[in-house]
């Protein structure tokens, strides 16, 4: 659980949510904005510390801030931030960009190690080093940006990357190429990656697993090729009638029967029960009063919701 | 169906710091009364340049070389300030962006709206009663699903969400306009659900209007999904144009494939491999056809000359040369 103090009281960003990144696999995050994904994604890597509850990581206890962790743990976990513009030194050129993890973890012996490193850095995210070493940020388009900060953060050699909607910025021609290069380099190098996203298409494409998170709570978390095929909850349904299409195939996944209404509530006065009985077309009395716990609707496939309560 | 509006060779550039940009290269392209068309391409392909030059909002160090904006048989470009004020007031009305920045954050939602309304004059005669344009504020409000409109007039634009300031934006431009309504971007700030939501409306009063809508977007399944005529954009120029059904099922220019590949499917399929490079440079862009640094089929003729749109009908043209037989 994670609550924020603000002067118009106490914001629950993220209520409860449970769930696991195994070795080697992408974990996608879906929501809207003010769904409290992002704020999962800052606890993992020790931005933020959780009010209450544990994070785990190798199956140790991490559910602390980053400077109380050891340089080991943050050598292991590395995150891709969604404004590249601003989350890269715009004083620092490429090289002293992705040289800088290289040499707060003392990674390389010498100079010329370190050169070759960012080098073959830049040339994993397809980067020519001798066009872009010399120059910076502001030198840069969008996507270039992005692979300079994939480039960083894969610097340390980490298992684990906390993408957080790492493409949303950039244009379509460009998103395709930044996401190859990392499920490429995903790949490679068996790393996990926390997928943090609106975009369901994407999600699709790149996800093993995915959860729904909605006012700070996972409503649905599943398999992607169940999720897709024979999603459950009203909200996911709803995400995903909303999702705009280019093909009569996609059109035929969307389910009909949810049509899009309201608004996302403020986090800081949810609504009581289930936080998305305002905007449920199949609300019922328990709804309003009493949350509903996550069940196993299928093998993998979590529902929190009391159409699925037997 | 009768032409509305008429872009012909529109050259537009900005004067900086470094010369001048040459960003529109002869667009050209036409919406017709009824309509709704919608523009695609990505970011810099001078979408919304083009846009401010129809209503002639361009930034204070935009330069129109040369072209004509036809407007109902009259030249935009060429009108005096009393006619352009008249076709602002009466026909063409814009949506923005960003509702935040479109919205004065010091006078109310309800201010605003009534604003607009007696600027638009649609409310007749000299002396407008200020319950009659409460009633008209509360009327548009309506139409475009504002819960509690009473309060959303007295409200402040900070106190109201995203989606409420882009549907007060909607109000007062469905409201007022009577020929064309211009929508640039107006759901890409919006959450995917919201979106859909603000899209479906404004199609239907639009439809139940019978105005012609010219929405520009970057996301290429909005214009899909409320569109009659989708038209591409690639730095400065007009590249493709169709039938939007058509357009998506079969599209015919290698940027447009390009950019169809490149989006994430929800059937899945994994990805393309987007297209190379990126929107040139205006101060120097490419010569012939502008896209050809990037195209997997260029060839000399390309590099030296700009396509003209050629198709088998009306309906469905390309300028490229692939399609271009000499």
């Amino acid at each position: 659980m994670k609550r924020f103090s603000t002067s118009f009281g106490v914001v629950k960003a993220v209520e409860s949510a449970n769930f696991q990144v195994r070795r080697g696999e992408i974990f996608g995050l879906v929501g809207e904005s003010g769904s409290g994904k992002s704020t999962i994604g800052f606890m993992v890597v020790g931005i933020y510390k959780p009010t209450s509850g544990k994070i785990e990581f190798n199956g140790k206890d991490i559910s602390m801030p980053a400077r109380k962790r050891s340089k080991e743990l943050k050598r292991e976990m590395q995150i891709v931030f969604q404004d590249p513009a601003s989350s890269l030194n715009p004083t620092k050129s490429v090289a002293d960009i992705v040289a800088l993890p290289l040499r707060t973890h003392k990674i390389c012996n010498s100079k010329e190690e370190e050169r070759t490193r960012v080098e073959e850095l830049l040339d994993t995210v397809e980067l020519p080093p001798q066009d872009f070493v010399l120059r910076r940020p502001r030198d840069l388009g969008g996507g270039e940006r992005q692979a300079v900060a994939i480039a960083r953060a894969i610097a340390t050699k980490p298992s684990f990357i906390v993408l957080d909607e790492p493409t949303s910025a950039l244009d379509v021609s460009i998103q395709a190429k930044i996401l190859k290069v990392l499920v490429k380099l995903q790949r490679e190098l068996n790393m996990s990656y926390l997928f943090i996203t609106h975009d369901l298409s994407l999600m699709r494409n790149v996800a093993s697993r995915v959860a729904v998170m909605y006012l700070g709570k996972i409503f649905e978390h599943a398999p992607t090729h169940v999720f897709f095929q024979n999603s459950q909850h009203p909200y996911t349904r709803m995400l995903l009638s909303s999702a705009p299409v280019l093909t009569e195939e996609e059109e035929a996944l969307k389910p009909k029967e949810v049509k899009s209404t309201g608004e996302i509530p403020s986090s800081i006065n949810p609504p009581p029960g289930c936080s998305f009985h305002t905007r449920c077309p199949f609300v019922m009395g328990i709804c309003k009063t009493k949350e509903p716990k996550s069940v196993m609707t299928e093998s993998e496939h979590y529902v929190a919701c009391w159409l699925f309560v037997k | 169906m009768k032409r509305l509006l008429d872009v012909n060779n529109l050259r537009v550039g900005y004067k900086i710091y470094k010369g001048s940009s040459k960003v529109l290269n002869g667009l050209s392209f036409t919406v017709h009364e009824g309509e709704k068309v919608g523009i695609i391409g990505e970011s810099g392909s001078g979408k919304t340049t083009a846009m401010r030059a129809i209503l002639r909002v361009l930034a204070s160090n935009a330069i129109v070389e040369s072209g004509e904006i036809s407007f109902k048989g009259k030249d935009i470009l060429k009108i005096n300030e009393k006619e352009l004020t008249e076709i602002r007031r009466k026909n063409i009305t814009m949506i923005f962006q960003d509702p935040t920045a479109a919205l004065n954050p010091v006078f109310t939602a309800g201010d605003q709206l009534a604003n607009v309304i007696k600027y638009s004059g649609i409310i007749e005669g000299k002396n407008i009663r200020n319950e009659d344009l409460k009633a008209k504020s509360l009327e548009l409000l309506k139409d475009v699903a504002l819960q509690d409109p009473e309060r959303v007039l007295n409200s402040y634009p900070f106190q109201l969400s995203g989606g409420m300031k882009q549907r007060i934006c909607i109000a007062m431009s469905l409201g007022t306009a009577r020929d064309l309504l211009i929508a640039d971007e107006p759901t890409t700030n919006l959450d995917v659900t919201i979106q859909d939501q603000v899209l479906h409306l404004m199609s239907k009063l639009v439809s139940e209007r019978n105005l012609s809508v010219i929405l520009i977007s970057h996301a290429l399944g909005t214009i899909r999904g409320i569109t009659d005529r989708g038209c591409v954009m690639y730095a400065g120029d007009m590249i493709e144009t169709a039938a939007t059904g058509e357009l998506f099922s079969n599209p015919l220019h290698p940027y447009t494939r390009g950019l169809l590949e490149s989006c994430p499917k929800l059937t899945g399929g994994g990805f393309s491999k987007g297209i190379r490079g990126h929107v040139p440079d205006y101060l120097d862009p490419p010569s012939g056809c502008r896209f050809h640094p990037r195209c997997d089929h260029a060839s000399d003729v390309c590099k030296r000359e700009k396509p003209q749109f050629v198709g088998d009908s009306d309906s469905h043209l390309v300028a490229c040369w692939l399609y271009n037989k000499r």
